[in-house]
């Protein structure tokens, strides 16, 4: 497969992953901040945005509503929903005669109802569009697996899937952790948060369903980071990388992968072999940090393998 | 025979048909529809008013949802529109299409033999059939292919050669593009489309088929692999999906399963073409390039080309990659050579040439020059280098002020031009509004030369859908519509 296919695919899944998991944020935001009382919106805003990897600059604190609004319907921010699923529609026009015409299809009609949604008036319900561009971009990962071969090509596609979603997950649960006391009582207002993040993660029910109803921050950590079988864990998703990473090794055979390989098999490792307790002890934090640095090293040496690697080495090889 | 004479209004949906002085290809002058066009007429009688134009729009919709679309230029977004496309198919009896077909393959003959000699011996020009310093102000010369043999002699491989047809019945040859000829995928999908729109019609008429095409292409360019290399590794070049061919660079690259590449995919090393994969480097042996001479090789051409490969150049010249088409065949298509192209035929082949030419008129001879400019208004003017319809005037058409302006143009650089009669093309039935109107067409048939001429049967009939018009180009309001060749007369 040609390099800039590969980096094409990588990327239109990544910016797809990326618009998908802002707008269930913010969704889940718009609903909560109903039960938030007169308090300040901005400072409530600014922590959302945070908690998507988004900071502010000291003279922009002020702004943070209007930044989240433009989050969801213009294209001044290049994180924003609209610009995230322009991004992926023309990385997929470059590579369209590599995916499927049902694939080409979903993300144009996706493309066409958010530009729609950028261009139109004042009667638009934030919460409708978020829900739609939820459900295109479930709808255009179901028709990619059903219709286009589990090869390099798809295999690029779900590396870059759940790349995005392990960065997206390590960040999010990273701010709330870091912004939320962690008391063992049950305060109103920070059961509305627990409840915020594992919408946002649409772990609520599942997580309800392995624990009850009780939130508890430590068993909330330990099913984000930790579990092994529910897909928006960054466990699984780690895994998940993992799995696209060897598969593409496979397809290119005959070629230095190890190191791509080494790394992605390093950071599952780690999150499959650690337990909570350990974490907690020692550090959300600076845990979810060395997911983040070797997620940044997983893409990385992925290019260096298979995209932008330098003609030198491959003639010698 | 229905009898249809232009007093008459003929039954819906054909009362708007009327005839004038050019050749009509559904009707004879008499007024009665031509034998081979009976089943069609018929198929299109029988059908209730709203099917017709009901079958028309889920021809359109399937264009729509395959991305069917070409790129204007020059805008940020929604670039791409649909391609217009006529349902109603022309026509062409086995014995017309023959005489098309036996023609081009003449020509092409002679163009390559042409190509071959003047970037080598030059015998055509010492011996005076051809004016050297003609052939040396082409802009489209390459001196840099002087005295290198391209692969088994084959400068043009890919040709689209355009034909219309004369009030007298007779079909000349407009234009040759030996180039970049552009347009095929539409034939394709045109096809597509009127065998859903005419099933029944389509499999009574016996039709040549055209879905051969891109294999007959894969073959073709696979018969231009360097010496010794059994087994090419194939890709098409595009400029890039901003291109406005870009749907059928994808198209073609689909449909022989080669690799579709851009520039920045290749790399020259030791004079060895690779494309970048994601397993390493990979050998490229043919490369079908959809990218003007120009832009091919920023080292060799142009250099502030982007699209282009450094080093491909001195790639080719080494022989260890093919180019289809050749660098410089954009001699072979300048509109000034193209009045000799008759005199090469003979010249080459000792044959009379079976397509004639329009009458051209060299703007570079003193007397023609005077004799068009006095009359301007019954002349096309056109600048030699150009086509898809630009840099040209149209007399009849034309303002005291654009006549004023290309005769101006015309005495500062009397190489760049020539001048032609102004040609009434035939007109063919078109779907306009849920009636059938006439509309003039010309025919672009895809001549394909490798170990062996291959044309398949038919071509791109593009069509002027804004009433009058004679300008089929797609960049200026044109349409397609599919060619029919039949078994039989």
């Amino acid at each position: 497969m040609l390099s800039r296919v590969a980096d094409s695919l990588y990327w239109m899944s990544r910016y797809l992953e990326r618009a998908e998991h802002t707008a269930r944020v913010i969704n889940v935001q718009l609903s909560l901040i109903l039960e938030h009382g007169a308090g300040s919106d901005e400072l409530y805003w600014a922590k959302v945005l945070r908690s998507l990897g988004i900071e502010l600059d000291d003279d922009e604190g002020d702004e943070a509503q209007s930044i989240a609004q433009s989050l969801v319907r213009e294209t001044t921010h290049r994180a924003s929903i609209v610009s995230c699923v322009m991004a992926a529609r023309e990385n997929a026009r470059q590579v369209r005669e590599q995916i499927s015409s049902e694939m080409w299809a979903q993300l144009n009609r996706l493309f066409h109802s958010v530009r729609q949604a950028r261009d139109g008036g004042e009667s638009f319900d934030a919460r409708e569009f978020l829900q739609s561009v939820k459900d295109g971009a479930h709808l255009f990962q179901g028709i990619t697996d059903s219709t286009m071969t589990h090869g390099e090509g798809w295999q690029f596609i779900q590396a870059g899937r759940y790349l995005e979603r392990t960065v997206a997950l390590s960040s999010l649960v990273g701010s709330y952790f870091r912004e939320l006391p962690l008391v063992h009582e049950e305060s109103e207002p920070e059961y509305l948060e627990w409840i915020g993040l594992l919408r946002s993660c649409t772990a609520f029910e599942a997580y309800c369903k392995a624990y009850t109803a009780d939130l508890k921050p430590d068993r909330i950590a330990e099913f984000l980071v930790l579990h092994p079988t529910f897909p928006h864990s960054i466990r699984f998703s780690a895994g998940a990388l993992e799995g696209a990473v060897k598969a593409i090794g496979r397809e290119a055979s005959g070629r230095g992968t190890g190191r791509v390989e080494r790394i992605a098999g390093k950071l599952h490792a780690t999150l499959s072999f650690s337990q909570i307790d350990e974490i907690m002890g020692s550090g959300l934090d600076a845990y979810l940090d060395t997911v983040l640095r070797q997620s940044a090293q997983v893409h990385g040496a992925l290019y260096q393998t298979y995209i932008a690697y330098p003609i030198e080495l491959a003639l010698g090889a | 025979m229905a009898g249809v004479s232009s007093r008459h209004a003929l039954p819906a949906p054909f009362h708007e048909y009327q005839l004038d002085a050019a050749y009509d290809e559904m009707v004879d002058s008499s007024g009665n529809v031509r034998p081979h066009y009976d089943r069609l007429y018929h198929g299109i009688l029988n059908l209730e008013a709203d099917e017709l134009r009901h079958r028309q729009q889920m021809a359109e919709l399937s264009f729509l949802h395959q991305g069917i679309t070409f790129t204007v230029y020059g805008r940020e977004e929604g670039t791409e529109r649909i391609f217009p496309n006529d349902p109603l198919p022309r026509i062409l009896t086995q014995s017309e299409w023959s005489r098309i077909e036996s023609g081009l393959a003449q020509r092409i003959t002679a163009l390559n033999l042409f190509l071959k000699d003047i970037y080598n011996e030059g015998r055509i020009l010492n011996d005076g059939v051809v004016p050297r310093d003609m052939v040396y102000t082409c802009k489209h010369f390459r001196r840099q292919m002087r005295a290198f043999s391209v692969r088994k002699d084959v400068y043009v491989s890919v040709a689209g050669t355009d034909l219309i047809r004369m009030p007298s019945g007779e079909f000349v040859v407009l234009e040759d593009n030996v180039r970049v000829p552009s347009g095929v995928s539409y034939m394709l999908v045109s096809r597509e489309a009127a065998k859903r729109i005419f099933p029944r019609t389509f499999r009574e008429s016996g039709v040549e088929a055209i879905e051969h095409y891109p294999q007959a292409l894969l073959s073709t360019l696979r018969s231009l692999a360097p010496q010794g290399c059994v087994d090419p590794v194939i890709a098409l070049l595009t400029p890039g999906v901003y291109n406005s061919a870009y749907f059928e660079h994808a198209f073609l690259a689909r449909q022989m399963g080669i690799e579709l590449v851009e520039g920045r995919d290749l790399v020259v090393h030791d004079n060895f073409v690779y494309m970048r994969t994601s397993a390493g480097l990979r050998r490229v042996d043919v490369i079908y390039r959809r990218i003007d001479d120009d832009f091919v090789d920023p080292l060799a051409f142009r250099r502030d080309s982007a699209l282009g490969v450094p080093g491909l150049f001195n790639a080719y010249r080494s022989g260890n990659v093919s180019l289809a088409n050749a660098l410089g065949t954009g001699v072979a298509d300048d509109k000034a050579i193209y009045a000799f192209v008759p005199a090469i035929i003979r010249y080459y082949l000792q044959q009379d040439p079976i397509l004639n030419n329009v009458e051209t008129y060299q703007m570079s001879d003193p007397t023609e020059r005077k004799h068009v400019l006095a009359h301007l208004e019954k002349y096309v003017v056109k600048a030699v280098g150009e086509s898809g319809g630009y840099g040209m005037l149209i007399g009849p058409h034309s303002t005291a002020g654009e006549r004023q302006d290309f005769r101006r143009r015309v005495e500062a650089d009397p190489r760049n031009y020539i001048a032609q009669p102004t040609i009434l093309l035939s007109r063919a039935p078109c779907l306009i509004d849920g009636t059938v109107q006439p509309r003039h067409v010309d025919l672009r048939p895809y001549i394909l030369y490798g170990d062996k001429v291959t044309i398949v049967p038919g071509g791109l009939t593009r069509v002027a859908l804004r009433k009058g018009s004679l300008v089929v180009n797609s960049s200026q309001g044109g349409g397609s519509k599919d060619t029919w060749v039949l078994h039989h007369d």
